[in-house]
């Protein structure tokens, strides 16, 4: 039974190593067998799925706001400027103005020019905090600091897209894309808002974005495998990528009153935090799949598994115990992207919704097909290293 | 019987314990005799050399056990404190608390002294490769931790035992407001009874005064360190980088009620508004700030004449207390010249993403101690901002409401205002 206050999605921004926009990524991911686009050289000897090429002009039109910013932020607000175009919210300023928003972000890209230079001369000197003052204070650029602050991918979006009804950034890997779309439907459910942006980027093309999972040897090692197949693989089983994810939820009754498509219904939002290290983790991921409240039959799950060992391996052992889910990692075409992947797993199982087809396996050796229509679908995202997340999405 | 809804049928959110850190000392006690008595906790800075620096003095936490550990550890320790406070004067179980957390904390990087050690300890490569090769073979998670946005909350939730996915945001300045936002919705959404709501900072690092430095935000009256954070002041020259911490209690009306909880306040309202003018500046006209305030008032059901005080964000920059009292006369119009505004940050500088849950924090004891701590350091008033300040020395007021202003970077504007009483 639909509800004039239900949650559904009218815009979908995406953009990850596949390309970008909705239809490009359902053109790709429904194409079976399809290869992932790899980087495996720049980092080695890890390996990246890297940033499509991106006219930022197309979504930034100020060259003097693409300067201010650098590409983890111009990939977010990219994203963001995709889904509000896909909601037909793009300039319209009574919509923009009152549009609410909650960004799941990291940080931004420290210069790492200076920082090898600071490191390299920490080798001969003794007074290093001397040192960090004499180089930090000549030559780091004074807006670099707004292009790392967190808030500022949220900021950058208001100054170039003029959503201004609110802005909060949640902060924390998987988990804040997690709380950012269950709060964002919380609030729509409850009448708090009619109409929010939610998203997140990731750009992974930087070594400290590599450090943030290296430091716990997080990161897969060796010739790339599917996310599902890393487990006794050299290093911590993630293949990280760059990309983003931004999503228009409404209510459905300010959606369809301006006569707007939607793409799904969003259903339950579920989250939890297991304490893994008194091995909560599998308890944790069935006690979250039994809130989500499953449809009976079979049932079409994207999940966003990171490919950590832990993680992944409980994951894969919660789905596959229950034989009506047919499972989609799209870690194996698009590698992770922290916090733009709980949004991104949301927005692919809208279009799988939408488009009344199920996507082909994206690894046949750990995953089945799906035939029929998928008139509901699970999303997850099992945090690499905390917090857990699912939801269900639903037809219109 | 009390009205247990307000004027719009949501459950009303009462505060039932309220804790306090800053550079004044630990504990609302302390932090309420120094601030009622107008001293000032700046300081020079010992934390690291301040050689090259143009600023050399801060409202650092410099008495904690983490205080010379590193951003993430000090952060954690001083979220920890406050709550604590809290959670105990609340009479709540202080390991099982039982609701959501929200926590304003600053957004976490790779501190510099792990990097030098990580880097020192080999000597093939170099650069992020080398740095990458040490990563992998280390054998504890501890500088993992320190790098993960999410790991000070999972920390605060396991000592806690606050409920489900902790909540960890960012909106620069204005983040202990947020926090304290996001619990009061869930609680009048009903998704819970209570919500423990942190807004903590001890981000004060060298990289930190020199990024804020570069953007020309930072006092460089060192000279005399307590004088610096001259809020409204005509010689004022910027904010004064400070950490601290703030943590407030929430729980539906009703609940604290029915447990026999001392209500220690109510929230009333909650307002905010983006700004799309500038990365750091505001909108000429001010409109958004002023949004936001009227947005916290209607949200409170109050008229702007029910405001009987202002907690301001008062950050002692040109820019902010200009654009301020610009938003504050908007709203109030000519009665702003003769209601008292005052800021905290005279006496504590800037908590940056703790400045909105200490705030509230000293909002509500203004409230019920009838006391309203002053704006230090008042010597030069600029002629161009009339406002009554509550120069240099507390007053005694009856104060029953408070709106209590928090603007950051990125064009974040949150108010909230507070009650004493419920109705």
């Amino acid at each position: 039974m639909s509800s004039p206050r239900d949650v559904v999605i009218t815009g979908i921004g995406l953009v990850s190593s596949l390309g970008e926009g909705p239809d490009a990524h359902w053109q790709k991911l429904a194409q079976p067998g399809l290869q992932p686009v790899l980087e495996a050289a720049r980092f080695a000897p890890y390996t990246v799925h890297p940033l499509p090429e991106i006219d930022w002009n197309l979504q930034i039109a100020k060259r003097g706001d693409q300067r201010q910013m650098e590409t983890w932020q111009r990939l977010g607000t990219y994203a963001a400027g995709l889904a509000l175009d896909d909601a037909g919210i793009k300039g319209n300023d009574e919509l923009c103005t009152t549009m609410d928003m909650v960004v799941a972000a990291g940080g931004g890209e420290r210069d790492e020019a200076v920082d090898a230079a600071i490191l390299a001369a920490s080798e001969s000197r003794n007074d290093r905090d001397v040192l960090l003052n004499e180089k930090l204070t000549t030559e780091l650029r004074p807006t670099l600091f707004l292009a790392q602050l967190s808030n500022l991918l949220a900021g950058n979006i208001s100054i170039v897209h003029k959503v201004t009804g609110s802005s909060r950034t949640f902060m924390g890997e998987e988990g804040a894309g997690v709380a950012a779309v269950e709060t964002a439907a919380a609030r729509i459910r409850s009448g708090q808002s009619t109409h929010i942006l939610v998203g997140g980027a990731f750009q992974t093309e930087h070594s400290d974005m590599l450090l943030g999972y290296e430091l716990a040897g997080y990161l897969h090692r060796g010739p790339w495998k599917p996310v599902w197949q890393r487990q006794g693989a050299e290093g911590g089983g993630v293949v990280s990528g760059s990309g983003g994810a931004f999503l228009v939820l409404e209510q459905r009754e300010h959606a369809t009153s301006r006569g707007r498509k939607i793409y799904a219904e969003l259903g339950p939002v579920v989250s939890g935090r297991a304490r893994r290290r008194r091995g909560e983790l599998d308890a944790e991921i069935a006690a979250l799949l039994g809130k989500a409240a499953l449809p009976n039959g079979k049932l079409l799950a994207l999940s966003g598994a990171s490919g950590a060992h832990a993680a992944t391996t409980a994951e894969k052992a919660a789905l596959d115990a229950n034989p009506a889910i047919a499972s989609r990692g799209f870690s194996t075409l698009t590698g992770h992207m922290k916090e733009a992947q709980f949004p991104f797993a949301v927005a692919l199982a809208a279009l799988a919704v939408d488009r009344k087809a199920a996507y082909p396996v994206f690894d046949a050796a750990a995953e089945k097909p799906f035939e029929g229509v998928p008139a509901t679908v699970l999303a997850t995202a099992i945090g690499y290293h905390q917090f857990e997340g699912m939801a269900l999405v639903n037809a219109a | 019987m009390a009205n247990l809804n307000d004027h719009m049928g949501r459950p009303i959110v009462a505060v039932t314990g309220i804790g306090v850190v800053t550079s004044l000392g630990v504990g609302k006690a302390d932090n309420w005799a120094a601030l009622t008595s107008g001293k000032s906790g700046i300081h020079p800075i010992t934390r690291f050399p301040v050689d090259h620096l143009n600023t050399r003095i801060s409202g650092t936490v410099d008495f904690l056990a983490s205080s010379s550990k590193g951003a993430s550890p000090l952060t954690y320790e001083l979220a920890e404190t406050a709550a604590h406070e809290a959670v105990a004067e609340a009479g709540l179980n202080s390991s099982d608390f039982g609701g959501p957390l929200f926590l304003a904390s600053p957004p976490v990087e790779l501190d510099w002294h792990e990097r030098f050690s990580l880097y020192n300890s080999d000597k093939q490569d170099a650069g992020a490769e080398r740095l990458l090769r040490v990563a992998r073979g280390l054998k504890e998670t501890d500088i993992f931790e320190t790098t993960q946005f999410g790991s000070i909350a999972d920390r605060l939730a396991d000592r806690f035992g606050t409920r489900g996915l902790p909540i960890t945001l960012s909106t620069a300045c204005a983040s202990g407001a947020t926090a304290i936002q996001l619990g009061v919705e869930a609680i009048r959404r009903g998704e819970c009874h209570r919500a423990l709501s942190i807004g903590a900072d001890g981000s004060a690092t060298a990289e930190a005064l020199i990024r804020f430095s570069l953007l020309s935000a930072l006092s460089t009256h060192n000279d005399i360190p307590e004088k610096a954070s001259k809020p409204f002041s005509k010689d004022r020259d910027g904010f004064v980088l400070a950490e601290g911490s703030g943590a407030l209690v929430l729980e539906s009306l009703e609940a604290a009620l029915a447990r026999g909880a001392t209500v220690l306040g109510i929230l009333r309202g909650c307002g905010e508004k983006a700004d799309d003018f500038h990365r750091t500046r505001s909108k000429p006209d001010g409109s958004p700030a002023i949004a936001a305030v009227r947005a916290a008032l209607a949200d409170a059901g109050l008229s702007k004449d029910e405001i009987d005080y202002v907690n301001a964000h008062g950050t002692s920059t040109p820019e902010n207390d200009k654009m301020e009292h610009l938003s504050l006369s908007t709203v109030f119009g000519e009665r702003i010249g003769s209601m008292p505004v005052s800021s905290n940050k005279s006496m504590i500088g800037h908590t940056l993403s703790a400045a909105g849950a200490v705030e509230a924090a000293f909002s509500l004891m203004t409230m019920r101690e009838s006391v309203i701590p002053p704006t230090i350091n008042y010597d030069n008033p600029d002629p161009a901002i009339v406002l009554d300040v509550v120069p240099n020395k507390k007053r005694n007021a009856e104060v029953r409401t408070v709106l209590s202003n928090s603007f950051g970077f990125g064009g974040q504007n949150t108010c909230l205002v507070m009650a004493r009483e419920p109705v």
